[in-house]
């Protein structure tokens, strides 16, 4: 089995990682501008203010792009073909994913956080990963 | 116009290219050093900056002056990706232009052929911790991210973006040190396999060895040059993002900041531009670029390279050695960039028949970095 990449999880990423551990997505408000801040630091990237909060994303948001990879590294290329996905979260952060289950996506739709483990391998970790929302 | 002191490209040089075993990133960047040294008329004492890029060491400069015996007073290892060299020779001219050097070495070198180290998993530190785990293979992929993008907006299609690779191709036919010799139809480019949708084999760059040199000289040291001195005339950079995540707008690179900031400096415009070297990492890469640095408008870099207008013979030549693409691409590819427009503008290449370009006096140098990430924007002319 090929090596997976290992997350180095640091103080700043460590909220993130806990979040992902109870089934929470978890980006910051700023307490100064207001905006939502991903990835965690320690100072708002729109307005320099220090006063950011973790919270909780609602799961949820619509795919900028994507593309189908065909041809990928180390333990990621028996998973081939697979979609990655930059989302807008509806908190209004950008975020790069892994789509899962049966159903494909577009640019422009709807898609809902599924933490997920990629492949078989035990050390896999569990991942935000998204998946296409179910039209009615 | 201002009185300050002008910088010139007074000699350039590659390394062997393609497979090198034989050599290391330093004995590339000595071969490479040597030969534009000494192309220039000028001895290693003559150095007294030295600039470099790379990630082959925990500090590049300071490896590679010991290699070449240097002991330089200026030192400057900025590296911003694939465009760094362009960044160097801005850097180098602002030095020079200030009076703290009269002459400058950039150099360049990678074995990442040979070491067949691209992609092996690297622990997912910092930023990265967010993008690695999905298993997007980098960069293709953040390109392939763009394109898709690109496309949804725009309507641009697949055939369009290979009409890059065939222009590319078309100019390789011409250069003997072009790794890719033969001509291709946009039907290859297509019918090569899915990289990453919607990226093919040969809507992406080639991974092989290489090194260059690139040595900027004061103007006060030309009369001693053997070369015709290609000046440097206007010089931009900026970043706008490290990962494809936090990339503004996809579709506009940050050449949209450095392509009129640079052409400014330079006191030209569009129009005065004869040959244009753009870093073609993707076929992708281009068509934002030539739409970012304005020279068409949104949407429309796919019908602004359409019918070979950047192609031998074409109105606009671009990457005239055959680019990333088809001639060489080791890592980090800006630097050749640079060795390019500078035969052309001194007409090296006027006993070849097709490749020079004719009356070629004022070049546009476009680096980018990263995925994306950064532009560093040359403008150089012959006279």
């Amino acid at each position: 089995m090929p090596d997976l990449p290992s997350i180095v999880i640091d103080a700043e990423s460590k909220p993130f990682w806990d979040g992902i551990a109870v089934g929470e997505l978890r980006l910051q408000c700023c307490g100064d501008c207001g905006r939502a801040v991903f990835p965690a630091r320690i100072v708002c990237p729109h307005c320099f203010g220090e006063r950011l909060t973790p919270v909780a994303a609602a799961g949820t948001g619509t795919v900028y792009s994507k593309t189908v990879v065909h041809r990928a590294f180390g333990a990621f290329a028996e998973q081939t073909p697979f979609t990655i996905a930059l989302i807008d979260l509806d908190e209004g952060v950008r975020m790069m994913s892994r789509i899962v289950g049966e159903q494909p996506v577009a640019i422009g739709d709807r898609v809902r956080l599924q933490i997920t483990r990629l492949g078989d391998a035990p050390e896999a970790p569990e991942l935000p990963c998204f998946r296409a929302e179910m039209v009615a | 116009m201002s009185p300050r002191r002008r910088a010139a490209i007074v000699g350039v040089a590659e390394s062997d290219l393609g497979k090198t075993p034989h050599l290391t990133v330093l004995s590339q960047q000595a071969q490479a050093s040597k030969a534009a040294l000494a192309e220039a008329g000028l001895t290693p004492d003559d150095v007294d900056g030295l600039f470099t890029a790379g990630n082959w060491s925990w500090a590049p400069a300071l490896t590679l002056a010991e290699y070449l015996g240097m002991q330089p007073d200026h030192l400057d290892g900025t590296n911003i990706g694939g465009s760094s060299f362009e960044a160097h020779v801005g850097h180098a001219t602002a030095a020079i232009e200030a009076g703290l050097i009269d002459v400058a070495l950039i150099t360049y070198g990678s074995t990442q052929r040979s070491d067949r180290t691209r992609g092996r998993p690297r622990p997912a530190t910092l930023t990265e911790q967010y993008e690695q785990p999905f298993g997007l293979p980098q960069p293709v992929g953040a390109y392939a991210l763009a394109a898709a993008r690109y496309m949804h907006e725009y309507g641009v299609t697949s055939e369009e973006l290979a009409e890059v690779a065939v222009s590319a191709r078309r100019w390789a036919v011409l250069n003997p040190r072009a790794y890719y010799r033969d001509p291709i139809t946009v039907a290859d480019v297509l019918a090569s396999p899915l990289i990453a949708e919607p990226l093919h084999k040969l809507d992406c760059c080639l991974v092989t060895d290489g090194g260059g040199a690139v040595v900027v000289a004061a103007e006060d040291r030309w009369q001693d040059v053997a070369t015709r001195p290609v000046v440097v005339r206007g010089h931009a950079e900026t970043t706008t993002h490290s990962s494809i995540s936090r990339m503004p707008d996809l579709t506009v690179t940050g050449a949209a900041r450095t392509g009129p900031l640079a052409l400014e400096r330079a006191g030209v415009t569009h129009a005065d531009v004869d040959l244009l070297a753009v870093y073609d990492s993707f076929t992708i890469t281009v068509l934002l670029t030539l739409e970012s640095l304005g020279f068409c408008k949104p949407g429309e870099g796919g019908r602004f390279v359409a019918d070979g207008r950047t192609a031998p013979g074409g109105e606009l030549p671009m990457n005239t050695n055959g680019g990333g693409l088809s001639y060489t691409h080791p890592g980090m590819y800006g630097i050749f960039l640079l060795i390019e427009a500078t035969r052309q503008l001194r007409h090296d290449y006027r006993d070849q028949l097709g490749r020079q370009v004719d009356g070629a006096e004022l070049a546009l140098v476009h680096g980018t970095g990263g995925v994306l990430s950064s532009t560093s924007t040359v403008v150089l002319s012959g006279s």
